[in-house]
């Protein structure tokens, strides 16, 4: 018996060890979902940079400012764009589908469940990923997608900051985007915790009745014939 | 007795004289002796029975707010997650929970290969546990369908087109099913009809038959005995207690535990590490982009791996319709486990060395399995899942040889002071 529960665990352990691969080697994103000001930082480049082209369709600018904490008049006044009128809208983008296909040969992708359908590691090292590559079209590609559609339109503000004040940006615009992907997130990671003590102390009492109910049952005596 | 002991009392049996609910209570919880004897492999049949509970309740939360369209069945999972009051933890419930199910399901079914719950006279309550086993993957499947994001299309594209290679009816039961020529609107509007309505009303009929057919011939234990063969002079068997208020005290604590890791999952890992909710479900369905592999949910995988295991083309068949022979086997055999095991004993305490090494060997099997089904294809040598699966039919098929020659252990006559194996 112990033998049998001896493979299983093994089993279950070789799997665990066989699952840590990826094809590509990711950075490390590093990023702190509790961090408000990083988010807000991540949601003004977002906001400025990204909905040019790509829209965020699921989540709301009031969301947004609520859970941010930046006030409404800021976000009606500075951050709504492209056809949002109400801070009840969603983030659209300047450009419809139809026309970045013409543009790109390719449609630029909703962006709101994107850090959850490529990682959080995933997204960081794409926007740190593009190079200058003579042998393309264009010049340039990335290190996590190659012959990469979108345009590199960060180049300029890559060559006027330096390495530091870039890698913080995306490590912002990758956090923000993982909150947008669940805006809830933050807020369970905290509460979970609440959830998780009460449980635990429930155990006990729980344990003790079990304890109590079953003093009689260790007490009785099993036939002494066996 | 105060009044309002007195005047409870009192409807308590305006109610019994109308409707047996003293009688219901003692047979199946005050006066169901169970074995003193029962360890933690016990616990999964509750936590299952519970696991289900909380799908049926946050499942008629969920359907308050999602649109089974294929226009806006994604759009209402967001909403759900993002608009809905609460609506983010209701829908993890929901997706954690069938899997914390399928967990609980599996253990539950494992128990009863330790230590041989499904012999006579079990052989019913084990058929039924099989029937509601493989509703359960028809519920998992639809349900899976529903969010309509890319593996959610991606799968059931699959699986449907597995029902395609059935020769002569299958293209015609393919498109019955779908109830289009491919998956559309349609598909997606009967699966949640499915999903909802049918497969949940035959899934409360067959539980609620497995416990009543379990507590008609009392629980087995892992030592195999039966308690029943000694009983006091008021018909008690010895070795039972009261399930109730035994076992229903000693129950909450796995209860606790269980609701612990739940919710553990559900605040920090609802997406099960891209096992509860695949990385692909999280855009759209597009029969344009086709994932990188696709693979099912976790809980579906050692079958699958089963079906990608035939890749020869025999008798003009194509090596698709062997797969589908070979899975059909595969859950079929289990049926028929009551009647394949000849064993003198029914726990694996007193089962000889070839059941224990068998069974250790099927284990690695069916959980390797598992692994190369959510891995891609050529993740492991060729020979690897064929061998797997010839080794998890050979468990079941050799069975009736190997429990009837080799030697068992004497079971004893009665479980033994404070419940514990006797040496």
């Amino acid at each position: 018996m112990k033998l049998l529960y001896l493979t299983i665990t093994l089993t279950l352990l070789s799997t665990a060890l066989l699952a840590a691969e990826s094809p590509v080697e990711l950075l490390s994103a590093n990023t702190d979902i509790q961090d408000k000001a990083s988010l807000r930082r991540g949601a003004y480049l977002f906001i400025n940079q990204c909905t040019s082209c790509h829209s965020a369709k699921y989540m709301r600018y009031a969301r947004l400012a609520r859970d941010l904490e930046i006030s409404e008049e800021e976000v009606v006044d500075n951050m709504l764009r492209f056809g949002a009128t109400k801070i009840s809208d969603t983030i659209s983008s300047a450009m419809t589908p139809d026309a970045g296909e013409k543009a790109y040969g390719i449609a630029p992708p909703d962006l709101t469940l994107e850090a959850k359908y490529r990682g959080v590691d995933w997204v960081y090292s794409y926007l740190m990923g593009f190079y200058k590559d003579e042998k393309t079209t264009f010049g340039y590609n990335n290190r996590v997608m190659n012959n990469v559609a979108m345009p590199w339109i960060l180049a300029s503000s890559q060559e006027s900051m330096s390495e530091e004040e870039f890698s913080r940006d995306m490590r912002d615009l990758t956090n923000f985007m993982d909150y947008m992907a669940e805006p809830i997130k933050p807020w369970r990671q905290n509460f979970g915790k609440y959830v998780i003590i009460f449980l635990l102390v429930l155990l006990i009492p729980v344990w003790l009745l079990k304890r109590e109910y079953w003093r009689d049952i260790h007490g009785l005596r099993s036939p002494t014939s066996v | 007795m105060s009044l309002l002991t007195r005047k409870s009392t009192d409807l308590l049996h305006w109610i019994d004289y109308r409707l047996p609910i003293i009688q219901a209570f003692k047979t199946h919880m005050s006066e169901y002796y169970a074995p003193k004897n029962l360890n933690f492999w016990y616990f999964f049949g509750v936590l299952a029975m519970l696991a289900f509970a909380n799908q049926l309740l946050s499942g008629i939360w969920l359907t308050m707010f999602y649109t089974p369209t294929i226009e806006s069945a994604f759009a209402s999972i967001e909403y759900i997650m993002r608009d809905v009051e609460s609506g983010w933890i209701i829908r993890y419930m929901h997706e954690v929970g069938a899997s914390f199910f399928f967990i609980a399901v599996y253990l539950h079914i494992y128990r009863g290969f330790l230590y041989g719950s499904y012999k006579k006279p079990r052989e019913l309550v084990w058929l039924i546990g099989m029937f509601i086993y493989l509703l359960m993957m028809a519920e998992g499947f639809f349900g899976y369908v529903l969010p309509f994001g890319n593996m959610s299309f991606w799968g059931a594209k699959v699986i449907m087109n597995i029902i395609g290679v059935i020769p002569v009816i299958g293209e015609d039961l393919q498109i019955w099913v779908q109830g289009d020529f491919f998956i559309s609107g349609a598909t997606l509007s009967r699966f949640f009809a499915f999903h909802v309505a049918l497969v949940p009303i035959i899934l409360i009929a067959g539980i609620y038959l497995h416990v009543i057919a379990l507590h008609q011939v009392g629980s087995n234990n892992p030592e195999g005995i039966d308690i029943k063969a000694h009983k006091d002079e008021n018909g008690i068997p010895l070795d039972g207690i009261p399930f109730h208020p035994y076992y229903t005290v000693h129950d909450l604590i796995p209860v606790v535990l269980f609701i612990l890791a739940f919710f553990v999952t559900i605040f920090y890992f609802p997406d099960g590490g891209g096992f509860f909710i695949e990385p692909p479900n999280y855009i759209p369905a597009n029969n344009l982009s086709t994932p990188d592999h696709i693979t099912p949910v976790w809980y579906f995988t050692p079958f699958y791996a089963m079906l990608r295991a035939v890749t020869i083309t025999f008798l003009g068949m194509d090596a698709k319709f062997w797969g589908l022979i070979v899975i059909t086997g595969a859950i079929l055999v289990l049926f028929f486990l009551p009647w394949l095991d000849r064993s003198p004993v029914k726990s694996l305490r007193y089962k000889g060395r070839v059941s224990k090494a068998f069974l250790m060997i099927w284990t690695f099997c069916f959980i390797g399995l598992g692994v190369l089904g959510i891995k891609p294809a050529d993740w492991a040598p060729e020979w690897v899942s064929p061998t797997f699966t010839i080794i998890y039919f050979a468990y079941f098929l050799l069975m009736p040889f190997y429990t009837r020659w080799e030697t068992c252990k004497t079971v004893p006559e009665r479980i033994t002071a404070n419940g514990q194996r006797s040496r």
